[in-house]
């Protein structure tokens, strides 16, 4: 055991992590240059294109340290998104130590602090590392700084690197073998492992990320998940190479895999305990935690003729995402469709983005939600994420709405727009710390259904970039909620209803209306927007018609030329959606959808 | 779907479109086929005489024939006398039938249209255009206002008494006040039949290419609906039946019979380079060029380009966006009987919609548009 280092690499988005880790990998001769594809541990378009990674990854590097003796390094990557905070915690739980990267340009920000605290809770060993040293913003002198007074690190254990131009790299995998501590835990003891990830494979089933503690698994043994109690018997185990390694067993204190005829990642929970059924350990390794999902929205096919497509299509994603989850829905204006619930925003976007493009469907979202809280009269408390659900206002007697705690690192010439920005988003209980010269951390409690709404996008664009944002979900407040619905012609569009605060609901409806006007073409006829609350209309546009089209010609050859036009425009219409008589394209919908900074 | 009913058009009797694809000088506007070679015309007469042959037999009764162009007064008497008698050789023409020639007003004399009404021919229609010199000009035309009215005074006392006049609208900067004379004009001489067509604009055209170089502007939407509307109200306060979106008859009797063939799934033949034919829900046309249409006759072939068979669904469509663009609209009884789709019942919403929005009506068992629905006909024919 003491020649194994189990580490994670954590960073602010766009620091250089995956750049690191191919680094790693490369120097440590997993692979050769040949089949080399940068960015290994991400191997989702949608992940290389945005430069995150989204699910975790493991990979064990052989390594010939300087003292002459021969180590594995198992690297687990993270999640680098607040959404998946909780991914994070559990790849973290199965490590001893950190390289916790900094761009040596942008310096620490919000997810930098928000990774090294979660680093600290599980007491792990941290290793500062300076990244991207070529740069010719890099400012050197400026992050030490902001490691001792801002991290609260010893900044003369930092290590300077180039990932992209490979230098640094052999001082971090030293720094990995002297300063990580190998891992404790006991061969003779019951088995505990740490599920930290799960894959989808079409052969072979879920393929079980985990890190053992304690004892040994190997093929044969029937073995428990704690959360659950379900049991399975192991067909393999092993580690990770490039592809799967397979080994005859796997002990404390490595990380691996286990094949054991689990169906779907759904039946494994992120943060279980596997043991074994006929000698369990005495209690679950601590931090498991159930993810709920905290925004909701719906999704239609644009074609009612593609729903069965997109029913398989979420099935099939669904297999490889376990913190997704969804159940048949329909809507009176969008039809047959599917209510699903995301761990955040950008979960929303690359799910949205995944079906699209893997799949290749065309859907309709439907205005996003987070799950609000009711207690009736009746003394009953219900949660709604749909606004479909909304109760009978009559019979509410309160209603609340969860809240979040945002942590921003800002450079302080943007606190006063930053400030007014959290303010107008309903933020309270504000707290300011100055961490370096000319540089804050502001936190603010609000409302998560602002923060889905716009937020992050208008704190990027009033920071200019320079802001960085992390939350955590904290408690229900009690809030004065309504139900704005969106009238097209006088039919609601329910696709488009949203639980609001009263005192959004105007500005909200009039947005909406706007943004109808700009992406429904003019008609034959009038067409009048409206957002209203219960009877009360708050908001009005009206998009005029057009009332002229007709060719002035129509004989002999133009009539099989007419009707090739209209042949083609009824193509067009049919991706169209019909509320009522107005034909209603997706790009209306979407247009609903978007914050209004861009 | 049943499809015995679409027999219906079987019934009926057939039209006839004889193209005669040549013209001294081309109108800056127009995208129809046509050449300037008039040195084969005579070889073309002959070959229009077999693919007469060719197809006479097949169709029903013909009871419409519309001599169209190009320019047909460029042909002499004795060559409009030769086509006649090929068409009577060949086929069966209804004792009523309506016979139609376009003139230019450019090319006719007293003395010329005396022979074609001798001809048997009982409908003149003359591409006047307007009674605007810098139009007619802007247009390209060849003929002055001058010969337009002289035009129309001829063809009076030539004995015809069923006058068809063409007048194009929306060109250039052209004001209502002027489109508005221009119509008052056509309207002193009584036309039996007025074509009020608003300039529209083909690809390949000069006036096209001038409009592309921004040397010529065309009216906005909402000039183009006032031009429609004003036209509209002015020849209706005239007696006169705004039958379809571009035409207006002097009483339903003196409707282009010929045209209604097209607008009404009747059989039409069209002989000649580019003409089109319908029959049995099949449509095929010739291929637009003079010399190859020479070529393939010559061969005993008939220089087919495309044929088509319309599937139910383009029968509808097209049922639907001819029907629309008719004052008289579409039979409902007789649209379920030969299309097999009860409209009334399969597009209720919307167009209950359309008809609160006074675009439809229901009248008799009809649906038809109104004056603002004929105005966007096109839409229409998408419910």
């Amino acid at each position: 055991m003491d020649n194994i280092r189990n580490f994670s690499i954590i960073a602010h988005i766009d620091h250089g992590k995956s750049t690191l880790a191919d680094r790693l990998i490369q120097y440590t001769g997993v692979c050769n240059e040949r089949n080399f594809q940068d960015q290994i541990l991400d191997n989702m378009d949608i992940e290389r294109e945005r430069g995150i990674t989204i699910k975790s990854n493991a990979i064990s590097l052989p390594y010939h340290a300087k003292d002459g003796r021969d180590y594995i390094l198992n690297l687990i990557d993270t999640p680098g998104h607040v959404d998946f905070s909780y991914e994070v915690s559990r790849s973290l739980a199965s490590c001893e130590g950190v390289l916790l990267l900094i761009d040596a340009a942008q310096g620490v920000q919000a997810q930098t602090l928000a990774n090294l605290y979660m680093a600290m809770e599980h007491d792990l060993e941290i290793i500062p590392i300076i990244n991207k040293i070529d740069l010719p913003s890099a400012d050197i002198n400026r992050v030490l700084e902001e490691i001792d007074m801002e991290l609260g690190l010893d900044p003369d254990t930092h290590i300077k690197c180039s990932a992209k131009e490979g230098t640094g790299i052999d001082e971090i995998l030293e720094a990995i073998v002297d300063r990580i501590p190998p891992p404790e835990g006991n061969e003779g003891n019951p088995l505990a492992a740490l599920i930290f990830d799960a894959k989808y494979d079409s052969f072979r089933g879920t393929i079980i990320h985990c890190r053992l503690f304690d004892g040994i698994v190997k093929a044969g043994d029937i073995i428990k998940f704690m959360s659950s109690g379900a049991t399975y018997k192991v067909e393999e185990v092993g580690h990770f190479l490039l592809q799967r390694a397979k080994r005859e067993k796997i002990t404390a204190g490595e990380v691996g895999y286990i094949i054991a005829g689990v169906k779907t990642v759904a039946d494994v929970r992120t943060g279980d305990t596997i043991t074994l059924q006929d000698r369990p350990c005495r209690q679950p390794l601590p931090g498991f935690k159930d993810v709920k999902p905290v925004v909701f929205a719906s999704i239609y096919p644009i074609a009612s003729d593609d729903y069965q497509d997109l029913a398989d299509s979420l099935e099939k994603y669904k297999l490889n995402d376990a913190s997704f989850i969804y159940e048949k829905d329909s809507s009176a204006a969008l039809g047959q469709g599917f209510r699903c619930g995301f761990l955040g925003l950008l979960h929303l976007d690359i799910v949205q983005e995944r079906l699209e493009r893997e799949f290749n469907l065309s859907i309709i979202l439907s205005v996003p939600s987070v799950r609000y809280r009711f207690t009736l009269k009746d003394g009953k408390v219900v949660y709604v994420d749909n606004p479909a659900h909304y109760p009978d206002p009559g019979d509410i007697d309160k209603g609340e709405e969860p809240y979040i705690r945002a942590a921003m690192m800002l450079p302080e010439r943007y606190l006063g727009s930053v400030m007014k920005l959290c303010m107008e988003k309903r933020g309270v209980n504000s707290n300011l710390n100055y961490t370096g010269p000319g540089r804050v951390e502001l936190s603010y409690e609000m409302p998560l259904a602002e923060v889905i709404y716009d937020f992050y996008d208008r704190f990027k664009s009033v920071t200019q970039g320079y802001g960085s944002f992390d939350y955590d979900i904290i408690d229900y407040r009690e809030s004065n909620l309504v139900l704005m619905d969106i009238l097209v012609n006088g039919e609601k569009v329910d696709a488009l209803s949203q639980i609001v605060h009263r005192e959004r609901a105007r500005s909200r409806a009039l947005i909406a209306c706007e943004r109808l006007k700009e992406e429904i073409p003019r008609q034959m006829f009038k067409i009048a927007i409206q957002g209203a609350i219960g009877g009360e209309i708050i908001a009005r546009t009206t998009i005029s018609p057009f009332r002229k089209d007709v060719t002035a010609k129509c004989y002999g050859g133009d009539i099989t030329r007419k009707r090739k036009l209209l042949e083609k425009q009824k193509e067009g219409k049919k991706r169209m959606k019909m509320i009522g008589s107005v034909s209603i394209p997706q790009s209306a919908f979407l247009a609903v959808l978007k914050s209004d900074t861009d | 779907m049943k499809q015995k009913s679409f027999n219906n058009a079987e019934n009926t009797n057939a039209g006839l479109y004889i193209h005669i694809p040549f013209c001294l000088s081309k109108c800056s506007y127009c995208s129809f086929y046509s050449i300037k070679s008039v040195n084969l015309i005579s070889a073309y007469l002959a070959a229009l005489h077999k693919e007469i042959l060719f197809y006479g037999g097949i169709f029903p009764p013909f009871d419409t024939i519309y001599i169209g162009g190009g320019t047909p007064s460029l042909l002499t008497v004795e060559q409009l006398a030769d086509i006649f008698s090929a068409i009577h050789r060949t086929c069966t023409i209804d004792p009523q039938t309506e016979v139609t020639i376009e003139v230019n007003p450019g090319d006719v004399s007293k003395v010329y249209l005396q022979s074609l009404h001798s001809l048997g021919i009982s409908r003149i229609n003359i591409g006047i255009q307007s009674f605007s010199e810098s139009i007619l000009n802007m247009l390209g035309r060849r003929h002055s206002v001058k010969e337009a009215v002289a035009a129309i005074n001829a063809a009076r006392q030539a004995g015809f008494d069923n006058l068809g006049i063409d007048l194009i609208y929306g060109v250039g900067k052209q004001g209502l006040k002027k489109w508005e004379n221009t119509l008052l004009k056509a309207l002193s001489f009584r036309p039996e039949h007025l074509s009020c067509y608003q300039l529209s604009l083909a690809a390949r055209t000069p006036l096209y290419k001038k409009y592309q170089s921004c040397k010529l502007s065309l009216p906005d939407e909402k000039k183009q609906l006032k031009f429609f509307l004003v036209t509209d109200s002015l020849l209706e306060s005239s007696g006169y039946l705004h039958y379809e979106v571009s035409n207006f008859a002097r009483s339903a009797l003196f409707k282009s019979k010929h045209n209604m063939k097209y607008w009404q799934h009747a059989p039409y033949l069209g002989v000649g380079p580019a003409a089109h034919s319908f029959l049995n829900n099949k449509r095929w046309w010739n291929k637009a060029s003079v010399r190859n249409y020479l070529v393939e006759i010559g061969r005993g072939k008939m220089p087919v380009e495309n044929t088509e068979t319309l599937s139910p669904d383009q029968l509808q469509l097209e049922a639907l966006f001819l029907g629309l663009r008719s004052k008289t609209g579409i039979n409902l009884n007789n649209y379920t009987a030969r299309y097999g789709l009860d409209l009334l019942t399969e597009k209720k919403a919307i167009i209950d919609t359309l008809i609160k929005n006074k675009l439809l009506e229901l009248h008799e068992g009809f649906l038809r548009p109104t004056t603002a629905g004929m105005a966007v006909a096109d839409s229409l024919a998408l419910i």
